[in-house]
């Protein structure tokens, strides 16, 4: 094991689960004996609005506390904000980015001011649609960011993701098989196009 | 065997209350206080603390009926931020005139005007001389140690002073972070009973606490309440030792993060000395002689120790998170330089007002400011020391 700490943006709207994904992402990576941070940037809390969460993650104790402005990794939940948020800000060039879209290759591309390094895509509408009847982005974006981050493997994943929707879902057990799918089904959905 | 555990600084307070299972929690469970009143009342719910919770109608009522608990013999918490404190304010002082040990989570969050909802130290700062102890975090883990030591430092029989843990609002109290919980049995274990001397519920000694007090006696109460901040110096020393014992923490006044050595230090509280130390660490690989001096214990103040850490350096930077808008400088400035005056000990010395309303503090800034140290080193000239850090300014 190394001592690298690897540090990720999510850039998602409110409402959508960006926080709650950067938590879920803190706490796997929790399991399996990593030492995690999950925080959000507090603005203003309105539904529909931009917002950005962060995680770093590490095999040694963390001590920096501030905002990530040079992440290894940005995970962009709503391709709208493309348009409007400058995502790729400080992102590394050995690093990448993974983006819920079903934007052409070249459009994606077009729209990330010729960030040079692994570029993403995944569809996680369509993902949670077919797996669970509603929207739910921040499963399938939860699976994409670990799998090109590489933090942990798919099965550690799964396992432990096994575990934290019992506990989340204890009173709604029925969506839990779905929750599942979209996670399985979206670590293989994973697409590079850069 | 200490529990692993990754929890939020709200998380980790409400968690070692729950395990301190006070009499008497009294809360005003929304804006602008914390979550911590929140998650407490769940565990209440739960019929995991019997703790009586006081959902009260304003911080004014909670800091009231903390005093009337601890005053009939109960040992009572209570938490809040910001304008929340600004509320409590007037109860404040009559908490610590009364000698009551009262344990206040204090979230630091701006005192609004213009409204703002983010992290400085100004809440803290505006009843720095209220007569409270007050313990500073850095992170999660200190926010839950330094509440599992304070009922033993605040009701020693030699203190009785009301004590507030404060830690930085959002940067801590909302990020998840890994931390090692002490088992349920080894708190209560650690923390004890509170048997209180004197309390108004023993029918055996009728008191009355808080009457009239003028010319004839209120100087002397206020000699005595100067003498029991100083007393609590030795306890919290004592105490610390303590949970070090328990737990392998070593707490002290202040953190000397290699400092011992260092030409260039700085003199900070809270989550900023997280940051400081990563940036203490690049500095070093590079044969800066860069240290940190974390200030843990910033009521009582150590006044003779600090001197003494900072006394080696070349050139120190001490930074504040609300200005005292005095014209002069920040309050932890103020109390380390009036404190190396008094030791007779003199140490080029800044101060940078930084962090304002929850502006981020990057490692850049820290970065910085060792640079404008090491120039004041070289140039020996200080110019201004009372400084702002990465703040926005009109071309001139």
């Amino acid at each position: 094991m190394t001592n690298d700490l690897i540090e990720i943006r999510w850039h998602g709207r409110g409402g959508q689960g960006a926080k709650t994904a950067s938590l879920l992402l803190a706490d796997a990576a929790f399991n399996t004996g990593k030492y995690i941070q999950g925080f959000p940037e507090y603005g203003p809390e309105r539904m529909g609005a931009p917002i950005t969460a962060y995680n770093r993650i590490s095999n040694t104790p963390i001590t920096i506390h501030s905002n990530i402005y040079y992440p290894d990794f940005v995970v962009v939940v709503d391709d709208t904000l493309l348009e409007s948020v400058d995502v790729t800000a400080g992102l590394k060039n050995d690093g990448g980015i993974i983006i819920n879209t079903t934007k052409s290759d070249n459009e994606v591309k077009s729209l990330l001011n010729n960030y040079k390094g692994s570029i993403y895509t995944i569809d996680a509408r369509k993902i949670s649609l077919d797996a669970l009847g509603k929207y739910f982005p921040n499963v399938p974006m939860l699976a994409g960011i670990v799998k090109i981050s590489g933090i942990m493997t798919d099965e550690e994943l799964i396992k432990d993701m096994e575990g934290s929707f019992k506990h989340k879902f204890a009173k709604k057990p029925e969506v839990i098989e779905g929750n599942m799918n979209a996670l399985k089904n979206a670590l293989n959905e994973v697409k590079k196009i850069n | 065997m200490s529990i692993r555990e990754r929890l939020s600084g709200n998380e980790a307070v409400a968690t070692a209350m729950k395990q301190i299972n006070p009499d008497v929690v009294a809360a005003f469970p929304i804006t602008p206080s914390t979550e911590i009143p929140q998650y407490f009342s769940t565990f209440v719910s739960n019929g995991q603390v019997d703790t009586e919770f006081v959902a009260v109608e304003s911080e004014h009522s909670a800091m009231s009926a903390c005093i009337g608990a601890e005053a009939a013999g109960a040992r009572a918490m209570t938490a809040t931020s910001a304008n929340g404190l600004s509320l409590m304010w007037e109860m404040i002082y009559i908490a610590s005139s009364l000698r009551l040990p009262i344990v206040l989570s204090l979230v630091n969050r701006a005192v609004s005007g213009p409204l703002n909802i983010h992290n400085d130290h100004s809440d803290a700062m505006g009843v720095r001389d209220a007569g409270w102890i007050m313990l500073f975090s850095e992170n999660n883990q200190e926010a839950y140690d330094n509440t599992i030591m304070a009922h033993r430092i605040a009701e020693n029989k030699d203190v009785m002073l009301p004590l507030m843990i404060c830690q930085d609002g959002f940067i801590t109290s909302h990020s998840i972070e890994n931390i090692e919980l002490i088992e349920d049995s080894k708190v209560k274990e650690f923390v004890g009973e509170y048997h209180p001397e004197h309390y108004l519920l023993n029918k055996k000694e009728p008191i009355a606490i808080g009457p009239l007090d003028l010319q004839a006696y209120l100087f002397e109460h206020k000699f005595q309440q100067a003498e029991a901040m100083r007393n609590a110096k030795r306890v919290i020393e004592e105490v610390s030792k303590d949970f070090e014992k328990l737990t392998g923490r070593k707490y002290s006044f202040f953190e000397e993060y290699k400092s011992q050595d260092a030409d260039y230090i700085i003199v900070c509280m809270n989550s900023t000395a997280g940051t400081t130390k990563y940036v203490v660490d690049k500095l070093r690989e590079k044969g800066i002689k860069a240290g940190l001096v974390k200030v843990r214990m910033y009521r009582p103040f150590p006044v003779e120790e600090i001197a003494k850490a900072l006394s080696n350096a070349k050139v120190v930077a001490i930074l504040d998170k609300s200005d005292s808008l005095n014209g002069a400088g920040g309050a932890l400035f103020e109390d380390v330089t009036s404190s190396m005056y008094t030791q007779q000990t003199y140490v080029p010395t800044v101060n940078y007002i930084y962090g304002i309303g929850g502006r981020d503090t990057k490692a850049e800034d820290i970065e910085s400011v060792f640079e404008d140290l090491q120039k004041i080193d070289i140039s020996k000239k200080i110019e201004d020391p009372y400084r702002y850090l990465g703040v926005r300014r009109e071309e001139k």
